[in-house]
């Protein structure tokens, strides 16, 4: 159990949070009009007649789009509805030209199912926790106004009306600002796995709808507000800060808190009531005479669960089991799909030649990266080119130095400069003259200069003084300018000092 | 009188027709009398009956997901979209400004 | 020669097809009877260059020797519902004046395709809410007939697709389109003694047609025989994939099937239709009906549909709620009226636009929708009316085992005069209570002249058939078209 706790003036205070996530769904075209969703437009020029309301426009459904939700609901393991249908949501805005959204009511395209969100001690988080999802419907993007371009008129631009979102409505199982923004982060890892929306916050692919209302721990739930259109981990955290210790002060003075819908200020971190929202309440949801029934067969849902791809908590579960992986290592290579998706083909790559199993060869690709490479990477700043980043160049490296034909060190400067020019690792150990030295006969005439030059030291060590063989180790690094291959080096000299 | 004055006024509000008074008064008799009618649908016994959701057996076509397939669905076409607005101004519709 | 504006469909386009006439020799004589027709109302705008472009286009054609469509040559009334592209489209509303689509609906389309031209867009009820065509902002369209004792009151065409049906009675145009949510192509048949056909829902697409109550609404034809509603309805019908209800399935041929022996066939006659207060020259006609139908050799049988006197109120449930969400668009925003009062803000500015743009019958159906759908009324009223509903058409079903096809007047009275119904919104309504059962089933139904009644007055009868059997209908109206032999046509005062 979370016990973060609001401290009131009369004592301590539990949040409770649910979040509605409205997802882009990715899709080339609308939901039900042929207009491109590509973001960034000049405006009104991806919209349809259907998309304007034009009189006798009607709504065709886009296959697509119905199939990412379904896609995405298996993907919280929940509840698919083979039969569902399109509600209309009535209300006037000038964001909405059909004058009601198609949404899903009274039966939404997915139910019940849940995800975890990971123990994070510092984040007060003690455990793994599971949070309930409600359902996830389809529906309708709005589109945007703009007030600030002319002093009397506000202006409307459709590109985004029509779009198609899931609207993921959790349950109100969260109880911290932390808990809700592991929620936030781990479903837009979901939604990013399953390729159903690119989770892209700031171009609005993803808002939540923050509930929050306040209790005495333990007691029944307090009346919520809504707060509408938070669009990051950060604001959803702050919008949770903010309206939970304000119902708290407000309860506190004698108050109520009145269920409404809020407007987030990301400048001042606060939250106003929506005055344009004032009669929303009624929106007289009724089934949409244009559209069918939408029934789902057996081929459908066989191919949305067959092109699934392995999801976030299977792939961290493999990693360590399988991969052997720690994990720390595991969490962060699947945190993201830009992560895992490098890593994984490295690893392949770096197995394949060095003929051993990816089990095999994990933990060094591992390592490689998610500290050498991006150590390099950071250090170089602009003046890498993260597209010479190839799974190639990296795995060459990676086999020339488990062949001890480079040092760890020699790994980073080549890879330095493959990063900046492209070069092929092999050509640039060649011609840097970055290789270590393993010929054993001209490691042994530098060993003998070494010992013949330290003979005093040579009788120490023999008297017993073991601490003085990484001496003899550095010194003779040094005199063959650190390309000695160290095993090689450690070896001879063993056997020289007897 | 199911309906009286005040309510026809919030539902004109909800419908955003404005209505003066006169016409509200007008109003409530009429949609009373009308509303009174149709309750008679109260004597059905639905118990066992699910609302028509399809009149014809007929289940939900899906589209491509194609942009611009057909012009008559297609976006890219600002001109048409905007040739009969009362305000169009640099591409966009204009509405009296919005506080939010 | 004969006139050519007496020709219907089928025998202009034979007659084009023929080379008795040009298709251009036939536009110009309907462009005259249309603008001859002005005081019938019937058009809130004519289009006579299309029709004659439409006309050349034919000529042309059958001059290059190539095939000419089902509709070759036949120049035609549009209810201004349907919008096309380019030509003014109202719904008869204040609130779309001035609105000039930039599409074309599909059906229209499919007609121009099969080489129709229109005369002009049709007058009818305001967002086709109406039966008597009163509430159009265009003014009320006048029917062509008149009493026979001379009385000149002006009589209502019916409606909502009363411009329809007025130009086709009148002989200014051979057919037209109608669309028909709760009877508005069978109502104004049966009132100026023409024929009118909504066929099963679905069949015809709505794309590009103004929407009235989306679960409800058809396009259909009205014209003056059984032959030239099933030549016409086979050029509009048709599987449209921007139409999400439109039925994917093959036009029939219609026309090439028709035929009037019914030997084997079981008519129904449902005892629910014979109402208290029915015209007894109405009951008059469905007897003749069932004779005449006998007489082509179907077995008469009785039927119930014991739902049928809750179709009406579940109607105006489910239709004003479909409506006063389809009819949110109208905002002032992106066309039509908009009304801006002084500091007017944006919701001020729709409830003004609103106001002014819509007419009292339009803004009472809102009104009725908007209730039964607000928080709490919801499932007492809107689901309960779609449960009567499923019952309703359950009770079609039923009777489909028993019958083939029903035979029932299509109103309860003859044609009324303007006016005298106008200040009773129910007595209005019940003009439908013969028409709404199908529409709420969305079943194949139509609409044939009978009889004249005692005041020279058109009386129709109504066909319902199975759902996709608009062939059952059309062939039992076209056996009680052989046997009425309606031939009265209104005498010309306009
Ligand atoms: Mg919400
Ligand atoms: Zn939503």
């Amino acid at each position: 159990m979370s016990s973060y706790r609001i401290q009131g003036a009369t004592g301590e205070w539990e949040v409770v949070i649910g979040l509605e996530v409205h997802a882009q769904v990715t899709s080339n075209a609308k939901l039900f009009s042929g207009a491109s969703t590509e973001f960034g437009a000049e405006p009104n020029t991806q919209v349809s007649l259907i998309d304007a309301a034009m009189p006798g426009m009607l709504p065709v459904p886009n296959r697509e789009c119905i199939r990412q939700a379904v896609r995405t609901g298996m993907a919280i393991e929940a509840v698919i509805n083979r039969w569902s249908r399109f509600d209309r949501k009535n209300y006037f805005y000038a964001d909405l030209p059909q004058g009601y959204q198609i949404s899903q009511l009274y039966h939404p395209l997915v139910g019940e199912g849940s995800l975890t969100i990971e123990a994070d001690e510092k984040a007060g988080i003690p455990q793994d926790k599971v949070i309930g999802v409600e359902r996830i419907h389809v529906e309708q993007d709005a589109g945007k106004l703009m007030h600030d371009q002319h002093p009397t008129m506000s202006y409307v631009d459709l590109n985004r009306c029509g779009v198609a979102l899931m609207e993921i409505v959790s349950r109100p199982d969260m109880r911290s600002p932390a808990e809700a923004g592991a929620y936030v982060r781990k479903l837009r890892t979901i939604l990013r796995y399953v390729g159903s929306c690119d989770g892209n916050m700031e171009e609005g692919s993803m808002r939540a709808d923050v509930n929050v209302s306040v209790r005495r721990p333990g007691e029944e739930l307090g009346i919520r507000t809504e707060t509408k259109n938070v669009n990051s981990v950060r604001f959803v955290m702050q919008t949770i800060e903010y309206e939970a210790r304000r119902q708290v002060d407000l309860i506190e003075d004698g108050g109520t808190v009145v269920q409404e819908t809020r407007l987030f200020d990301p400048n001042t971190g606060t939250t106003r009531s929506m005055r344009s929202k004032e009669d929303a309440h009624d929106y007289r949801y009724f089934p949409d005479p244009d559209l069918l029934p939408l029934e789902l067969d057996d081929a459908f849902l066989e191919e949305c669960r067959a092109s699934l791809p392995e999801l976030p908590d299977a792939k961290r579960r493999r990693y360590v089991e399988e991969l052997g992986l720690s994990d720390y290592n595991a969490a962060v290579l699947t945190a993201e799909v830009e992560t895992f998706a490098r890593f994984e083909t490295l690893l392949a790559e770096t197995a394949k030649r060095l003929g051993k199993s990816e089990k095999d060869a994990a933990t060094q690709v591992a390592n490689w990266s998610l500290s050498v490479a991006p150590g390099v990477m950071n250090a170089l700043g602009d003046e890498a080119n993260p597209a010479h980043a190839t799974a190639e160049a990296q795995a060459a490296i990676l086999q020339m130095q488990t062949a001890g034909e480079i040092s760890g060190g020699q790994a980073k400067e080549i890879f330095e400069i493959v990063l900046k020019t492209g070069r092929e690792p092999a050509e640039i150990a060649e011609t840097e003259g970055l290789k270590q030295q393993s010929d054993t006969g001209a490691i042994e005439a530098e060993i003998d200069k070494v010992l013949a030059a330290n003979a005093d030291k040579v009788e120490e060590y023999r008297g017993g003084k073991d601490k003085l063989f990484g001496f003899f180790v550095g010194q003779t690094m040094k005199a063959t300018q650190g390309k000695a291959n160290p095993a090689v080096v450690n070896e001879l000299l063993k056997a020289k000092l007897g | 009188m199911s309906v009286d004055q005040t309510t026809v006024a919030k539902i004109a509000s909800l419908a955003r027709i404005k209505m003066s008074e006169d016409e509200l008064a007008r109003m409530a008799p009429e949609l009373s009398q009308i509303l009174d009618w149709v309750e008679q649908l109260g004597e059905v016994d639905t118990s066992q009956v699910e609302p028509m959701t399809a009149v014809i057996p007929n289940t939900l076509r899906l589209r491509d997901d194609v942009i611009d397939a057909d012009p008559l669905t297609g976006g890219d076409r600002r001109d048409a979209v905007l040739a009969n607005a009362p305000a169009a101004e640099h591409g966009f519709f204009g509405v009296p400004k919005v506080i939010e | 020669m004969t006139e050519l504006t007496e020709l219907g469909v089928k025998a202009i386009r034979d007659g084009v097809a023929a080379g008795d006439f040009t298709a251009r020799e036939v536009a110009e004589a309907h462009n005259t009877a249309v603008a001859a027709g002005g005081a019938l109302n019937a058009f809130i705008v004519t289009t006579p260059d299309h029709a004659l472009a439409a006309a050349e286009k034919v000529d042309a054609a059958r001059a290059a020797g190539k095939q000419l469509g089902a509709m070759a040559g036949v120049p035609i009334g549009m209810k201004d519902l349907f919008a096309t592209q380019g030509v003014q489209t109202t719904a008869a509303s204040h609130i779309l004046e001035g609105f000039t689509p930039e599409y074309e609906s599909t059906v229209s389309q499919n007609l121009w395709s099969a080489g129709a031209g229109m005369l002009g867009k049709l007058n009818l009820d305001q967002f086709a809410m109406g039966s008597s065509n009163e509430t159009s902002y265009f003014g009320n369209v006048i029917s062509p007939w008149r009493h026979k004792d001379g009385g000149n009151a002006d009589l209502a065409p019916g409606g909502s697709s009363g411009g329809s049906s007025a130009v086709v009675a009148a002989r200014i145009a051979p057919a037209a389109t109608g669309t028909d949510t709760g009877g508005s192509i069978r109502q104004p048949a049966a009132f100026t003694g023409i024929c009118g056909i909504k066929p099963t829902y679905g069949r015809c697409s709505r794309w590009g047609v103004v929407a009235f109550a989306s679960s409800l609404d058809q396009a259909g034809p009205m014209a003056r025989s059984v032959e030239d509603c099933a030549i016409m309805l086979g050029a509009m019908a048709g599987f449209d994939p921007k139409d999400s209800t439109s039925l994917d399935l093959p036009v029939p041929e219609w026309e090439a099937n028709l035929s009037a022996d019914l030997r084997g066939k079981k008519v129904g006659v449902p005892k629910e239709y014979r109402m208290e207060g029915t015209d007894p020259e109405i009951l008059d006609s469905w007897e003749r009906g069932k004779e005449w139908l006998r007489d082509a050799g179907a077995e008469v049988v009785d039927i119930s549909l014991p739902h049928t006197k809750y179709a009406l109120p579940a109607y105006y449930i489910i239709a004003p709620a479909e409506a006063s969400s389809n009819l949110a668009r109208y905002d002032g925003v992106r066309y039509g009226l908009r009304e801006l009062p002084d500091g007017a803000g944006l919701q001020d500015m729709y409830a003004a636009t609103r106001a002014a743009g819509f007419g009292d019958e339009v803004k009472r159906r809102i009104l009725i929708g908007t209730y039964v759908l607000s928080a709490g009324f919801y499932d007492a009223y809107y689901n309960q009316a779609q449960r009567v509903r499923t019952l309703i058409a359950r009770d079609f079903e039923k009777a489909w085992a028993q019958c083939d096809v029903i035979l029932a007047p299509t109103t309860p009275t003859a044609a009324f005069a303007l006016g005298d119904k106008m200040d009773d919104p129910l007595a209005m309504y019940l003009n439908d209570v013969f028409a709404v059962p199908a529409s709420l089933a969305g079943l194949p139904a139509m609409s044939v002249p009978a009889m004249l009644n005692g005041n020279g007055l058109p009386l129709g009868l109504q066909l319902i058939g199975k759902a996709f059997d608009e062939q059952g209908v059309l062939n039992a109206g076209l056996a009680i078209q052989q046997r009425a032999a309606f031939d009265a046509q209104p005498e010309k005062w306009w």
